[in-house]
């Protein structure tokens, strides 16, 4: 093929100062995570660094399609929440039911009850976002203070009808036996869920990275985060691609919602709106409309987070506001922004 | 018409068989916000030829582009690509029929890298390998810095890869907004090549264009746009030989860049 000739003599021409320039923010990620060590013995750290890994992937999973959002159609989703409680709620549903099965000592009992918890919970938060986008956000694109409030107001009336299906009292969870307890490397350890949440988490970024960088529809919501009218100008719809990440993205809320009930062990109506804030820090830390952001922004959350509640209890309320307000005077469109027109 | 500048209004109309015209726009009005800025814009675009727009700023030059491509909703008159009204259609519907668009700012995928740039822009699938050697050929630029983040290109290199983005699939017409703009004498000199490839090719340009000697190198007919309405239209040869007529129509934005 010419096309391959072509490319084979292209030449990728880039300083490695450069390079390591837009590197700086997984750097400074690297940094933080390692300068605790001279504050703590070393299995305390690896504790702690694997529950911030943990916080963070859920968080990461739960704010990836938030900023997919914002990135590609400028909307401000204040009701993403709602589609983590309604995961978490939903997967409930389906794991109580199968409670012996949960506890059975047996991980393929374990995974039958949890796997169709995951793919109802996520079935139906993608319907939801379906609906929302549908009703509540497209009469309001391009107005950002409406989209504020009508997508608060979506996210309260969506608590109600939690409230309204599954009552006003938190429900507990149980975790499946499979990922109860904790397990030794050397003299340290890691409870085990901790570890599966890490895993799904990385599995997440590395499936989105993929889709992102590999595939046409990958490229084209980049390029529509980018600069949306050129997208369309090239003859591709972009408010078909905005509800189909919309979908995607609410999808992976419900995931993150059902992860985050498994952790807390425990489901509340208004669970979403409460880690929405974390989200936000999140997404507004990363660079809105950037994955490799999100991913980034939720590991240094996680980890400052559990850091500093380790070190200094008190600091820990704040931490998070704190590590927005440093990352954003250090680069005010966060750590990876997306070049937008 | 009453307005004095006013020259040859319709002349292809007369001149140019109803089969060679590939874009037509009678009275075109838009409004941006509150703004009256197309004000009954009428030309046509013969197919197979190179149609220069020009105009001083602020002329509706740019406008008339995004009209076209469905940027700007028309709010009144009518616009007819290949016999087909288009004047209410969605951009990507436009874009589909067969039209391509160079902006101004060029917008290219900063983010992406120039493969990737020009993978979205070849609609239809695979990119055509003896197409993109030629482009190559074009513009050798591109090939050298495939792999490279758009972004890091020169203006110069920005400005080929949109263009190389807009013929990377044969296109009924190409619209393309000021493409010299800010570019080095050399870089001009390249792209004024890579056009003329383009021109013996019978490829249909719509060009927005303020430097005139360029305008002229190119172009087959013209239409000069002042304060939202065409003002003359007709060959470029006709207005290139007529010295008191650019003057007359192109004024101080003629002097500047001759």
């Amino acid at each position: 093929m010419a096309t391959s000739e072509a490319t084979s003599s292209a030449v990728r021409t880039a300083p490695l100062l450069d390079r390591l320039k837009g590197q700086a923010p997984a750097l400074v990620v690297i940094l933080i995570a390692l300068l605790p060590i001279a504050l703590m013995d070393l299995s305390t750290w690896l504790v702690l660094t694997l529950a911030g890994l943990a916080m963070g992937m859920m968080i990461f999973i739960m704010a990836s399609g938030l900023t997919l959002v914002f990135g590609l159609m400028d909307v401000l989703n204040f009701g993403h929440g709602a589609f983590i409680s309604f995961g978490a709620f939903l997967a409930t549903a389906v794991m109580l039911p199968l409670t012996p099965w949960m506890e059975a000592d047996s991980v393929w009992l374990n995974l039958a009850a949890l796997l169709p918890a995951i793919a109802v919970a996520m079935a139906m938060a993608g319907a939801l976002g379906y609906v929302f986008e549908r009703v509540l956000i497209m009469p309001v694109y391009g107005n950002h203070l409406k989209q504020i409030l009508i997508t608060m107001g979506g996210l309260i009336i969506a608590e109600q009808l939690i409230v309204v299906l599954w009552g006003p009292d938190e429900i507990p969870l149980i975790r499946p036996l499979t990922f109860q307890g904790s397990f030794t490397l050397g003299d340290v350890t890691f409870e085990k869920y901790r570890l599966i949440a890490v895993i799904i988490g990385l599995l997440v970024f590395a499936v989105l990275s993929l889709i992102l960088s590999r595939t046409k529809i990958g490229l084209l919501i980049r390029a529509g985060v980018e600069n949306g009218e050129m997208v369309e100008a090239l003859g591709y719809r972009i408010r078909r691609l905005f509800i189909g990440v919309f979908i995607a993205g609410s999808a992976l809320a419900g995931l993150g919602g059902v992860m985050w009930a498994l952790y807390e062990e425990v489901v509340t109506a208004n669970m979403g709106m409460q880690v929405m804030v974390l989200v936000f820090i999140v997404i507004i830390i990363g660079g809105l409309g950037s994955v490799t952001g999100c991913f980034v922004g939720a590991v240094l959350v996680g980890l400052v987070a559990n850091y500093a509640g380790f070190l200094a209890p008190k600091v820990a309320l704040v931490s998070n506001i704190a590590l927005m307000v440093i990352v954003l005077m250090w680069r005010p469109q966060g750590l990876f922004p997306v070049a937008k027109r | 018409m009453s307005d004095p500048l006013v020259r040859n209004s319709a002349p292809m109309a007369s001149t140019v068989p109803a089969a060679d015209i590939l874009l037509d726009l009678d009275d075109v009005h838009t409004h941006i916000e509150q703004y009256h800025i197309l004000q009954g814009v009428s030309f046509q675009v013969p197919r197979g030829q190179f149609t220069m727009l020009l105009g001083r700023n602020g002329a509706g030059k740019t406008t008339t582009l995004r009209s076209v491509m469905g940027l700007w909703k028309v709010s009144q008159g009518r616009i007819t690509f290949d016999g087909a009204d288009i004047g209410g259609a969605a951009t990507p519907d436009i874009a589909c029929r067969g039209i391509a668009y160079v902006p101004e700012d060029m917008s290219i995928f900063s983010d992406l890298t120039v493969k990737e740039n020009m993978v979205l822009a070849a609609r239809q699938g695979e990119m055509d390998d003896t197409r993109l050697n030629w482009i190559f050929d074009l513009f050798p630029a591109l090939k050298k810095f495939w792999s490279l983040e758009a972004g890091a290109l020169s203006g110069g290199q920005k400005q080929m890869l949109a263009i190389a983005r807009a013929i990377i699939e044969p296109r009924e017409l190409l619209l393309i907004d000021e493409p010299t703009k800010g570019l080095a004498p050399a870089i001009v000199g390249a792209m004024i090549e890579a056009f003329q490839e383009l021109k013996q090719a019978q490829t249909s340009v719509l060009l927005v264009e303020q430097n005139f000697q360029f305008a002229r190198t190119l172009g087959d007919s013209v239409a000069v746009m002042d304060d939202g309405r065409v003002v003359h239209a007709g060959s470029m040869a006709e207005l290139a030989e007529n010295v008191e007529l650019q003057q007359q129509l192109l004024g101080l934005s003629l002097d500047a860049h001759q």
